[in-house]
């Protein structure tokens, strides 16, 4: 049996089409992808990720144990900031987690650093996927210090809600109520939140109890996203929805947007044996005079990544699929330069795009692009990434 | 009319016309589940198509599926405004969105494909 998240009733009863993805049962849609797609670049839309593992780290030592293991630079985190990382992993001693001897990336999350305790213990939640949560939870817990820190997996005692799209905070900074907010928060928070800055964060309240709000998302939309506990969780939803007017959103929107935005999914744009740099990750690998676990590792494939990773326009509505063949005709022959991580027809573009990885040199010059897509040539042309960029009013 | 049509497992409907070619196309229920549909692959007249073998491709935002074949023959017509407006589709699936009309290879395939009852059995099941 699949986990359910504290929205599951409410989804299947309304038309969520039920899916069991990474051991949960989640919506893929509610009426149709495109509409859920268009209606989050347009207004707003609303994400049940609950799925998704949260982990909190606490304690005194807790900055500088996170930084041992993060491809990300930690100490320097201000409070209230997240941060997007990745984290590795080497075979070793005492291992819960099987690793076959080089390093391996476990997951891509998001650490946010909170205010700290009273008594200077530091607090730090991680955000992980949801198919790798076990696994990099095992692998933290087993290197843990003595003393000093603590890691509770918080995933089945709370939610977590997306709320994206340029109309999250109203049409203009005096209109913030116009947003499904303005029936969630007062005043006061909501203009605190209106005026975060990507990747902030506010620990508020809501009917009293604690509620984790990060200007973060996954849409290349403006918008929010608020853990909190588990019995808020259908009155929050509920509100934005009823009273919000926010679009339910399933996981199948969800993937169309983070694709035109140009986002990584783990299991396409980076796997166990990614090399980040490759992958237009370098940003989130920081190995100049840190240690983690692989960063020699890492510091040898910075140095001789010779991939990258580029953005695929087709002329037709067609998609090509993850693991499809990129091919480059030069002189009159065929040659595999690289291979799709993610394609999908895209609702903003009306066509097929993509996300590949390919030689570098296939980046750096003007050349003929095809995908053999189920057995048939699509001509493709490379374009800069992201696919779609919001408009910005700041 | 309604009566003569018949279904595939696939959910690919079959209707004998009076000159003797089978219309096919893809069932409303079929259509429904797949929703946010963008591309359509048909075959070219004359093409042979084989009962339960891959006619064509139907991709929606999610997937790529196999049309199958409900019976054996030869193409004889393809909708080929269809992959322009995969709309009709599910707005008129057993008229204007019919997919290929097929000259079978022989009448008697029909009687093997399921009737309305049991094909509504079949969905209801699902």
């Amino acid at each position: 049996m699949p986990q359910r998240t504290p929205l599951a009733e409410w989804h299947e009863n309304n038309r969520g089409r039920m899916v069991d993805f990474a051991g949960w049962s989640m919506p893929v849609q509610y009426s149709s992808i495109v509409s859920e797609h268009l209606g989050t670049r347009k207004g707003v839309g609303v994400f049940d990720v609950s799925h998704m593992g949260r982990v909190a780290v606490e304690g005194n030592q807790a900055a500088e144990w996170l930084d041992s293991m993060l491809t990300r630079q930690v100490v320097d985190l201000p409070v209230c900031r997240a941060r997007y990382t990745l984290i590795t992993g080497v075979a070793g001693e005492e291992d819960n987690v099987q690793l076959d001897g080089a390093p391996v990336i476990l997951d891509d999350a998001l650490v946010t650093r909170l205010a700290d305790q009273k008594d200077g213990s530091q607090r730090f939640v991680l955000v992980v996927n949801a198919s790798n949560r076990q696994r990099v939870v095992r692998w933290l817990q087993a290197r843990l210090p003595p003393e000093g820190v603590t890691l509770n997996d918080t995933t089945e005692d709370s939610a977590m809600i997306a709320v994206q799209g340029p109309l999250v905070f109203g049409h203009t900074a005096e209109d913030v109520f116009a947003g499904p907010l303005g029936s969630v928060f007062g005043k006061k928070v909501l203009q605190q939140l209106a005026t975060l800055p990507n990747y902030g964060v506010l620990e508020t309240e809501l009917s009293g109890e604690p509620v984790l709000v990060s200007r973060t998302g996954y849409t290349g939309e403006d918008g929010v996203e608020i853990i909190l506990g588990s019995s808020q969780a259908l009155g929050l939803w509920k509100c934005l929805v009823e009273e919000g007017s926010a679009i339910p959103c399933g996981l199948g929107s969800r993937d169309t947007l983070r694709l035109e935005a140009a986002m990584p999914l783990y299991g396409h744009e980076l796997c166990e044996k990614t090399d980040p740099f490759s992958a237009g990750l370098g940003f989130a690998v920081n190995i100049d005079g840190r240690e983690f676990p692989g960063a020699e590792e890492m510091r040898t494939r910075r140095s001789s990544s010779d991939r990258c990773r580029i953005g695929l326009v087709f002329e037709s509505r067609r998609a090509a699929r993850s693991g499809d063949h990129v091919l480059v005709s030069k002189n009159g022959t065929d040659s595999i330069c690289g291979e799709i991580t993610s394609g999908s027809f895209s609702p903003t573009c009306e066509r097929g795009i993509a996300l590949a990885i390919v030689d570098r040199a296939i980046a750096e010059q003007e050349c003929e692009l095809e995908v053999l897509v189920r057995g048939v040539r699509l001509p493709a042309k490379l374009v800069s990434l992201p696919f779609y960029r919001r408009h910005r009013h700041d | 009319m309604e009566k003569s049509r018949r279904y595939a497992k696939s959910h690919e409907w079959a209707r004998l016309e009076d000159d003797g070619s089978v219309t096919v196309g893809i069932s409303a229920y079929a259509v429904e589940a797949l929703t946010d549909l963008v591309f359509m692959q048909l075959p070219d007249v004359g093409a042979t198509v084989t009962a339960g073998e891959s006619f064509g491709e139907i991709e929606s935002v999610k997937a790529v599926s196999d049309l199958y074949a409900p019976i054996s023959g030869t193409v004889v017509a393809a909708n080929t405004d269809l992959p322009s407006q995969l709309e009709t589709l599910g707005s008129d699936p057993y008229g204007s969105g019919w997919v290929v009309r097929v000259q079978p290879d022989s009448v008697e395939q029909l009687e093997a494909l399921m009737d309305q009852e049991a094909y509504d059995k079949l969905i209801g099941g699902e």
